[in-house]
């Protein structure tokens, strides 16, 4: 016979987990009273020799992480604000998505997707409307692709404070598996003209973003995607239907996608004339800079960590290219006086993120590491200040530099962002 | 619902080659695959210029439709459709004058945006404002220069479209055509970019031009790789 612990037994440690304990005690109530009342149920043990010897916790309709994990994003701002994904925390590609960045310019809308409809307009032979349930009725593509916010890491750049976090520095990326109808097989539906080159891409938030794209996105790669890792998008990522644009700027791949119109040239939208241009040192601007620049961060170790001891570790992080694959990914753990090949995990797929590896052992000294990203089309990452030498300091959009972590002494780390 | 499916497909110049490279590998264009391996690669790489009704097992066959979706008519589209190009051709009839923008701007938009345009960081942006030292589109030496309509934006149509589709933040899209356009002059005037006793109406918006639309030029980022 089992011996019954006491609670009195446990540490608080050890009863982490009482507050899921005392749910399940609820559910259980209909089990014989020999077994519901066992002290377990309402103070179950964490440590795991204590659990070996009490009921577990109970089935239940919808999951939670571990009471041990608590991943969080990093809110700035409401309604016009965004939220940075805990990158430190991830494992893998795929951001769970619960913890996909934000970024809305008023508000998250709530539509009912019996009622939402997307209209294709403008230069096309038949202009038509599709609810969600038509969509899912055209064949479906299911594709892996990061989506970034083109102003991420602009703190980072302009002003590389040592406190900054992998979350701070890089965290309005995140990856997907996203599942749609490619826009290319709506287009056709409605028979786009000839004379079509742009189309306007409108959002059904309350201000109503609008963004022009190349026609010829639509016969690479957009797709109208209405799922994302197994379920419908979350309403912050666009419910109930978003524009994707693989390896494009985070905010033309408009969400709450209700309007695309055909038509000869762009729109000069808010959105591609005030922001999302890149002011240059010639005293001009970029317009229509879509593509995202190859760019990576070593997630661990990161601020604001402390090394416990010396010792081997795997440092690894996430690297990404809004041109195609990562064809390289590169450490130094010297400052960048010399770099080392690092291992790709898994295949680069075009257009996600690929997580790398690079066994280093740290040996109590003052180190600096650094990741430095190669795509197939040929962009190496910057450091920061051939960065600051193309585009200046006050370049507005697409930060893609050299960025680490300094090890000091002590194990503690900070960030580096001085390249 | 019923509609006459168009085949009136636009092809890319490349797609045809990207084609007939990857045919043996992808069954580019046909129904069915040779195998579910060659079905992945299909996926991982193709073009969306080829993914028509002969590309997925069972479908219509190439350059067919599927008949999905409903006829939009001309009014519910013009319900939906109100962007302003940067032409100005769909402007609408109304008018307003600088004077009577002001006096919208103090009841509607000061609140976020600042008695004078000057902002409330970082969630509204600074609107107004021609600092010397930030003439001449000098942005990417300092990040502290202000961007403002009058010393960035390219056209003046944009900020028609803006206000009337996006503002006021809380309440967007309650604003009349002649209150957009009186905040319109309102806020061009400020800037200096039209006088202050403007009116403007669609054929004078049409006409303004914006002291640095000349400055956006188009991506030239190329790649760095050591040969």
């Amino acid at each position: 016979m089992k011996k019954i612990i006491q609670p009195a037994a446990l540490t608080r440690r050890d009863l982490i987990a009482s507050a899921v304990g005392t749910v399940g005690g609820a559910i259980v109530a209909g089990l014989p009273t020999a077994l519901s009342g066992q002290s377990a149920l309402s103070a179950r043990p964490s440590d795991p020799v204590h659990a070996l010897m009490h009921l577990g916790g109970t089935t239940s309709p919808l999951g939670a992480r571990s009471a041990f994990e608590a991943p969080t994003r990093a809110p700035f701002g409401e309604t016009t604000g965004s939220s940075y994904t805990p990158l430190q925390d991830l494992a893998g590609n795929i951001t769970p998505s619960d913890l996909h960045f934000e970024r809305h310019h008023a508000g998250i809308p709530s539509l009912d997707p019996a009622r939402h409809t997307l209209t294709i307009h403008g230069l096309v032979d038949q202009p038509l409307s599709f609810t969600v349930d038509d969509l899912k009725r055209f064949p479906q593509v299911v594709r892996q692709y990061f989506v970034e916010c083109s102003g991420n890491g602009r703190g980072a750049f302009r002003d590389p404070k040592p406190e900054l976090t992998a979350q701070k520095v890089a965290g309005l990326l995140s990856t997907s598996e996203w599942t749609g109808v490619p826009l290319a097989t709506l287009l056709r539906e409605a028979g786009v003209q000839p004379a079509a080159k742009w189309f306007l891409a409108e959002g059904g938030d309350a201000c109503l973003l609008t963004r022009s794209v190349p026609i010829e996105k639509a016969w690479d790669d957009a797709i109208v995607v209405w799922a994302q890792n197994g379920e419908p998008l979350r309403p912050a990522q666009g419910y109930p239907m978003r524009l994707l644009l693989p390896g494009w700027e985070g905010n033309i791949n408009v969400k709450w996608l209700r309007r695309i119109e055909l038509g000869t040239q762009p729109w000069m939208t808010r959105w591609e004339t005030s922001k999302y241009t890149d002011p240059l040192p010639n005293n001009t601007a970029r317009r229509f800079s879509f593509e995202l620049d190859a760019k990576s961060i070593i997630t661990s170790p990161s601020a604001p960590d402390t090394i416990p001891t010396p010792g081997w570790r795997a440092v690894h992080g996430l690297a990404w290219s809004g041109r195609g694959r990562i064809a390289r990914i590169e450490v130094s753990t010297d400052g960048g006086t010399s770099w080392t090949n690092a291992e790709l995990l898994g295949e680069s797929q075009p257009k996600s993120t690929v997580r790398f590896q690079y066994m280093w052992e740290w040996k109590g000294n003052e180190a600096t590491l650094l990741s430095r990203a190669t795509d197939e089309a040929g962009f190496v990452q910057p450091t920061r200040s051939a960065l600051i030498a193309e585009r200046g300091l006050g370049t507005d959009y697409h930060f893609n530099q050299v960025v680490g972590w300094k090890i000091e002494r002590s194990g503690k780390v900070l960030f580096h962002g001085e390249t | 619902m019923r509609y006459t499916f168009m085949r009136r497909v636009r092809r890319g110049g490349t797609v045809a080659t990207l084609c007939a490279t990857t045919f043996a590998l992808t069954g580019c264009g046909r129904t069915g695959t040779e195998s579910n391996l060659s079905q992945t690669a299909l996926d991982a790489s193709m073009r969306f210029a080829d993914y028509d009704g002969g590309t997925v097992p069972g479908g219509p066959g190439a350059g067919q439709g599927y008949a999905i979706g409903s006829t939009a008519t001309a009014e519910a589209i013009a319900t939906l459709n109100t962007d302003i190009g940067p032409g100005g051709a769909e402007l609408p009839s109304g008018s307003g004058t600088v004077a009577t923008g002001r006096a919208v701007y103090a009841a509607k938009c000061a609140l976020c945006h600042g008695a004078n345009g000057e902002g409330m960081a970082p969630a509204f942006p600074r609107l107004s404002g021609r600092d010397p030292n930030a003439e001449g589109f000098k942005f990417a030496s300092d990040p502290k220069l202000p961007h403002t309509i009058g010393n960035y934006w390219s056209h003046a149509t944009t900020l028609f479209d803006y206000i009337r589709r996006a503002m006021p933040h809380a309440t967007p899209g309650s604003l009349t055509n002649d209150e957009v356009y009186a905040l319109t002059a309102h806020l061009l005037a400020v800037d200096d970019v039209i006088p202050d006793d403007a009116t403007l109406d669609a054929t004078a918006l049409r006409a303004v031009k914006m002291p640095y639309a000349d400055r956006f030029v188009p991506d030239d980022r190329r790649p760095t790789a050591k040969k």
